[in-house]
């Protein structure tokens, strides 16, 4: 499985780190709808500490596209929430 | 609706975002084939587009680090000013100084701050250019291969997958491009800012260009106590000729008078090393290094003399000499 970093990154993690991964990042998800400042930032920081330790980085000439998607690691949640609707963030 | 996408999660929905927006330009083109030259071009232009981003950022942290250069030989002036002003006994001016230090160390710090976040978004945005780089390439190699071996309709499907695999790189770029920009804008903000506080004199004036008001009041402080020194030394060598004979005389008569003023320097014998200011004195015992052996001779001429000088020996010389030593120290 593919999983970007945005602004670092493709990784490759296997699937075994997938159950891992949706639950930290339900936690994402959850101090995202309630405001949670605190909780976002240690969630996010969680995720992409596991994507990290579970994936290795995909060698920069390979052309597919990522499964799942992180937002960069000094994302505000602001950044966050816009980034989950499609207005906004991305360029193009 | 939001109960699912709370099940979907952050990752799943960002990267559905992603895949939408490259499916919307897919859809757009009528030749799929067209899509990948019409692709490419983006990407080159996006590629310009990065590298201009590094450059930017390259610039914006070099203006900062001329300011923190700047600030930092401001900060190490005011410390010397007022290490000068504290040694001059001018406690308020060192004071003042380090005040001004103090601020300027302020907006230092926070530079700093900044300097580091400027550095991380060059470097992020480096990498990120040099990703983009091997993926356009790798893009250019699919999309020969594609245009050379596969009918339009046989294409769509691979066409698709590069395609939709730049874009999501491009959007990335596209993104770490734009917050770069933003850093960079607040870093100019405050580097402007910092410019007209020292265009202001708030700043400037404490350390900067024109010649600041701490600076030339040491250096006054600092000539006018050279000039007292050279008078006080001026004052000293009179003071150590003539002055002698008269305080001496006044006391204890012509004799007397050149002894009280050398007990000071051997307070036994000196009474007749005297041969220079005390004419009384016969010549045989002037020379210093023979005091020693006419002592007997001395002591024998002189008993009466040896007592009553020896309250001016202690008081007299006293006033002489401190002041003297004082001045050529």
């Amino acid at each position: 499985m593919i999983v970007r970093i945005l602004g670092e990154g493709q990784f490759r993690v296997d699937e075994a780190a997938t159950a891992e991964l949706n639950q930290l990042d339900a936690a994402l998800e959850t101090a995202v709808e309630q405001g949670d400042e605190a909780a976002f930032t240690g969630a996010l920081t969680n995720l992409l500490a596991q994507v990290r330790a579970h994936g290795s980085p995909l060698p920069p000439d390979i052309l597919e596209s990522s499964e799942l998607i992180l937002p960069h690691e000094d994302s505000s949640m602001d950044e966050v929430r816009k980034l989950l609707t499609d207005e906004g963030l991305i360029p193009g | 609706m939001k109960g699912t996408a709370a099940r979907m999660g952050v990752m799943k929905r960002v990267s559905l975002v992603f895949k939408a927006k490259a499916n919307k330009a897919l859809d757009k083109m009528e030749d799929p084939r067209e899509t990948l030259d019409y692709s490419y071009q983006r990407q080159l232009e996006l590629l310009t587009k990065v590298r201009r981003g590094v450059a930017d950022v390259a610039t914006s942290r070099k203006r900062v680090e001329l300011q923190m250069n700047q600030l930092q030989q401001q900060s190490n002036k005011l410390q010397d000013q007022a290490r000068k002003a504290l040694s001059m006994g001018r406690e308020d001016l060192a004071r003042e100084a380090l005040g001004r230090r103090s601020s300027a160390q302020t907006q230092l710090d926070e530079l700093q701050t900044q300097y580091a976040q400027l550095q991380g978004e060059e470097e992020k945005l480096t990498l990120a250019s040099q990703r983009l780089q091997s993926k356009v390439d790798a893009f250019r190699t699919r999309k020969e291969t594609i245009k050379a071996t596969y009918t339009a309709a046989e294409a769509q499907t691979r066409i698709n997958e590069a395609f939709s695999g730049i874009s999501e790189e491009m959007g990335d770029v596209g993104m770490a491009i734009q917050r770069a920009e933003d850093k960079t804008a607040q870093m100019q903000a405050r580097a402007g800012a910092i410019d007209e506080l020292m265009a202001s004199g708030a700043l400037d004036d404490a350390v900067g260009g024109r010649r600041d008001d701490i600076q030339s009041e040491l250096d006054m402080m600092s000539a006018s106590s050279d000039v007292e020194r050279e008078l006080a030394m001026l004052k000293g060598e009179i003071t150590a000729a003539a002055p002698k004979q008269l305080e001496g005389g006044a006391q204890n008569g012509a004799g007397q008078g050149t002894q009280a003023n050398q007990g000071y320097q051997a307070p036994q014998q000196s009474q007749q090393e005297q041969g220079p200011y005390a004419p009384p004195a016969p010549p045989q015992y002037a020379p210093p290094q023979q005091a020693q052996q006419p002592q007997q001779n001395q002591q024998d001429q002189q008993p009466q003399q040896t007592q009553p000088a020896g309250l001016p020996v202690s008081d007299q010389p006293g006033l002489q000499d401190e002041p003297q030593d004082g001045d050529r120290s």
